[in-house]
């Protein structure tokens, strides 16, 4: 019955969203009140809808009602209760509702907090949101309803895949889709705007903190799925440009263009063309990336035929998006004029410089990512882009990133001059060179690229820091220094933090397999890890070999790591749970390969692994989005729509 | 500064960007595409010299056998066998009998010498390209019984 319930309410949410979407797009486009006012109801009902269905489905799977089908794939009587609920979003159906209910989360938080916004805009953004959420509600009901029943119950499910057994899967799924979906609210507010006629500063204004709301959670996806790569797949790598990495990444890596080039259109009224392009692309790769990896296509394109009704609509669903926001651009770009003349040397040339750069990353990753597709649908053959492919394009186009980054900090909007900038600048470059140089030597055997990093490192901390204190020094008042001043400054430190990780990971990491019996010792990095032990356990729904390692240096012993080899009851797979000793400069880190030979003191393969400074990679995301976050909360974004169409007003007069 | 000067320096900039990041692209991509071959296709000499390539297809039941840290086992289609070499960890799934990718250059002697093995997914889950290897030996040798 339940099950039902959830289905019956997730048509009822599709007649809701199409009613949101087409009355309200069109009340906000004939200024009729009657229908702008269901906008707000319309997307909270909308929510509960979706909040209901998804409860029902958290419901079948903490009751084990294996007669509908999508809980029979996913889950198993012996599978833990939160893991139970995470199972929910381990397949193809249940991210879809996932995906629904991030969306009218989305929706139902723009119903809430955009008091200050003109009623005819807000119309408008629930309106687009709510025809979105009518795509997802056909793709859903149409091809992938989680909630069809068996005809033959099976007495037990097929289990939740062991990968996906994890503390980090609960949140990693939820946190990154929140993302994802949230690229949809700037995209919601571009289309608004085009539909408007109006793309001026105070539309910049409302959708930046939207933006940035939406990149903070793809950061925090990001950082966690690849956290959880880390310590989950058990071979120490922590990103391997897989498609279904790059699938995330591409929307962040255009997430950034965007909440910058948002940033000169608010303050400057410039790029509006370029910033809604950038909204428009964000959002569709978002689009891109959540159907290439839940669709199957990116294992093979011949994925598609195994349920044709799927890759058919996901193009059709794309192609309406894509084609339908970029023929509406098109229609109404010419008629949107940059106000205001900038120098070569400006904030705005070097933010744009840093767009340009941010873009043509994007554009290499999705062209590594496709490739293998294109050639194959084009039946020229089957091939893959490696890891390799990704770093050689993608290291060189950030160092330019890093390096403008700060130049553009310092330079002042409309006009600046090199000589001023070199000045002030000067003694920063000159540290952060030494400094640069001075810490690759001191961290192990010299390498240029490590120099070159660090340096970057550097350039950017130092150049933060010397405008915090010149805030500090020169302002009369810190104090009412905006909050958004901090978090620029936090995020971009955020990044130096996470280049530093990467650096010297890439740099200085020890890895070495050797073959372990009871009392070999091996030495990594310093560390001696001698194993001392191997034994089984039994967890709630598999086996597991253990192996005790203890782990010491120069003669003392630090602690003991248990490392595990699973093998789960349902499916007989085998998972390698690593043991990982963290702290600030380092991990180290133990997993048990297979079983070398049996007897008396069978012999086991091993990986060890020294990692300098890797948990810096997280952290600086941590940062980045604690930035994000300052940036979003600053107090101009919440102020009445009276004062700031006064400002806006006030802004028009002196230009 | 002039203004024809400021868009001839903006759209020189991003030509010589746009030139740059192309030529960067073609020059990684060319030298970091490892292509899909089949058994039968590397029993038939069409495997790229001198180059990493990927085979695809059966880790043959009973051929795994360990020295130390270096397996070696053969990846077949079921037509042809590949002997491959492997020092170092292999995957949790990577069982006999099932599907695998193994990454790797093809020595003098025929045998080939894997850096990367694949075995993803779940223990019932095929590798396409595996698969696909099987589906074409399954072909060719359909059309050349009679």
């Amino acid at each position: 019955m339940i099950p039902e319930l959830g289905h019956f309410s997730l048509i009822l949410a599709l007649f809701v969203a199409l009613a949101l979407g087409v009355l309200s797009v069109a009340g906000g486009q004939q200024g009729r009140g009657d229908w702008m006012a269901l906008a707000r109801p319309g997307a909270q009902a909308l929510w509960l809808l979706t909040a209901f269905s998804f409860g029902c489905l958290i419901y079948a799977f903490y009751t084990n009602d294996f007669s509908v089908a999508y809980v029979a794939e996913h889950s198993n009587s012996k599978l833990p209760g939160i893991y139970r609920i995470a199972g929910v979003w381990g397949g193809h159906e249940g991210s879809l509702l996932l995906w629904l209910m991030m969306l009218s989360s989305w929706m139902l938080a723009v119903s809430i907090f955009s008091r200050q916004l003109p009623d005819a805009m807000v119309s408008r953004v629930l309106g687009i949101l709510g025809l979105v959420a009518v795509g997802f509600l056909l793709f859903m009901l149409v091809t992938s309803n989680p909630f069809l029943r068996l005809s033959e119950i099976p007495a037990d499910g097929r289990d939740l895949n062991p990968l996906l057994q994890d503390p980090g899967l609960v949140i990693h799924p939820p946190m990154l889709y929140m993302g994802y979906v949230g690229m949809a609210v700037p995209f919601a507010f571009a289309i608004a705007a085009l539909l408007n006629g109006r793309l001026d500063a105070a539309w910049a204004r409302w959708s930046r903190p939207w933006a940035t709301a939406a990149w903070i959670f793809l950061t925090l996806g990001i950082a966690l799925g690849s956290w959880w790569a880390y310590y989950e797949l058990g071979w120490g790598g922590w990103w391997f440009w897989d498609p279904v990495e790059n699938a995330s990444f591409l929307p962040w890596l255009v997430g950034t263009a965007l909440i910058h080039s948002l940033a000169v259109t608010e303050k400057r009224g410039l790029f509006r063309n370029w910033t809604i392009v950038l909204a428009i692309t964000a959002f569709s790769l978002s689009l891109l990336g959540t159907f290439l990896v839940r669709s199957g296509v990116l294992t093979s394109v011949h994925a598609f035929a195994s349920d044709p009704r799927r890759g058919v609509f996901i193009l059709l669903f794309l192609s309406v998006v894509v084609g339908g926001s970029l023929t509406l651009f098109a229609l109404r770009a010419s008629k949107v004029r940059s106000g205001g003349a900038f120098a070569l040397v400006s904030r705005e040339t070097l933010l744009l410089v840093n767009n340009v750069l941010l873009a043509t990353a994007a554009a290499t990753v999705l062209l590594g990512t496709l490739y293998p597709l294109i050639v194959d649908a084009l039946n020229l053959g089957k091939l893959s882009v490696g890891p390799p492919y990704f770093n050689s394009v993608f290291v060189p186009i950030m160092v330019p990133v890093l390096l403008f980054m700060v130049i553009g900090s310092y330079a002042r909007w409309k006009n600046d001059s090199v000589a001023e900038l070199a000045k002030k600048l000067r003694p920063v470059a000159i540290l952060s060179v030494l400094l640069g140089c001075g810490a690759t030597l001191l961290a192990g055997a010299w390498s240029t690229l490590v120099a070159l990093a660090l340096t970057l490192v550097f350039w950017i901390v130092l150049g933060s820091l010397l405008q915090i204190y010149r805030q500090f020094k020169d302002t009369v008042n810190w104090r009412s220094t905006p909050l958004s001043f901090w978090g620029m400054h936090v995020a971009h430190i955020g990044i130096a933090v996470c280049v530093v990780g990467i650096t010297m990971v890439k740099g200085y990491e020890t890895e070495k397999d050797v073959r372990m019996a009871v009392g070999d010792t091996v030495l990594v990095g310093g560390y001696t890890f001698r194993l001392t032990g191997i034994h089984e356990a039994a967890g709630p729904n598999y086996n597991a070999d253990v192996g005790d390692v203890e782990l010491s240096r120069d003669g003392r012993v630090l602690r003991t790591l248990h490392l595990e080899k699973r093998t789960y009851f349902s499916s007989t797979m085998p998972m390698t749970e690593a043991a990982i000793d963290t702290n600030l400069v380092r991990d180290v880190y133990v997993s048990l390969g297979e079983r070398l030979e049996g007897g008396a003191n069978p012999a086991w393969a091993m990986r060890v692994y020294h990692k300098p400074f890797v948990v810096w990679i997280w952290g600086g995301c941590l940062l980045m989005a604690l930035g994000g976050t300052m940036a979003a909360l600053d107090r101009r974004y919440r102020r009445r729509a009276a004062a700031s169409a006064g400002a806006v007003a006030a802004k028009g007069a002196v230009a | 500064m002039k203004r024809w000067k400021k868009r001839a320096a903006i759209i020189g900039g991003g030509v010589a960007a746009i030139g740059i990041a192309a030529a960067l692209v073609l020059n990684a991509l060319n030298s970091n595409i490892a292509l899909y071959v089949t058994p039968s296709e590397v029993a038939a000499g069409k495997a790229p010299q001198g180059q990493a390539f990927r085979i695809g297809g059966l880790v043959k039941a009973g051929s795994l056998k360990r020295d130390n840290l270096t397996v070696h086992f053969i990846v077949t289609d079921l037509v042809q066998d590949i002997p491959v070499a492997y020092t170092g960890i292999l995957p949790d799934l990577f069982k006999e009998g099932k599907g695998a990718v193994v990454q790797g250059r093809l020595g003098a002697d025929g045998s080939f010498t894997a850096s990367e093995v694949l075995a993803k997914h779940d223990e019932n889950y095929m590798p396409p390209e595996a698969k696909h290897a099987l589906d074409q030996a399954q072909k060719n040798k359909g059309t050349e019984k009679p």
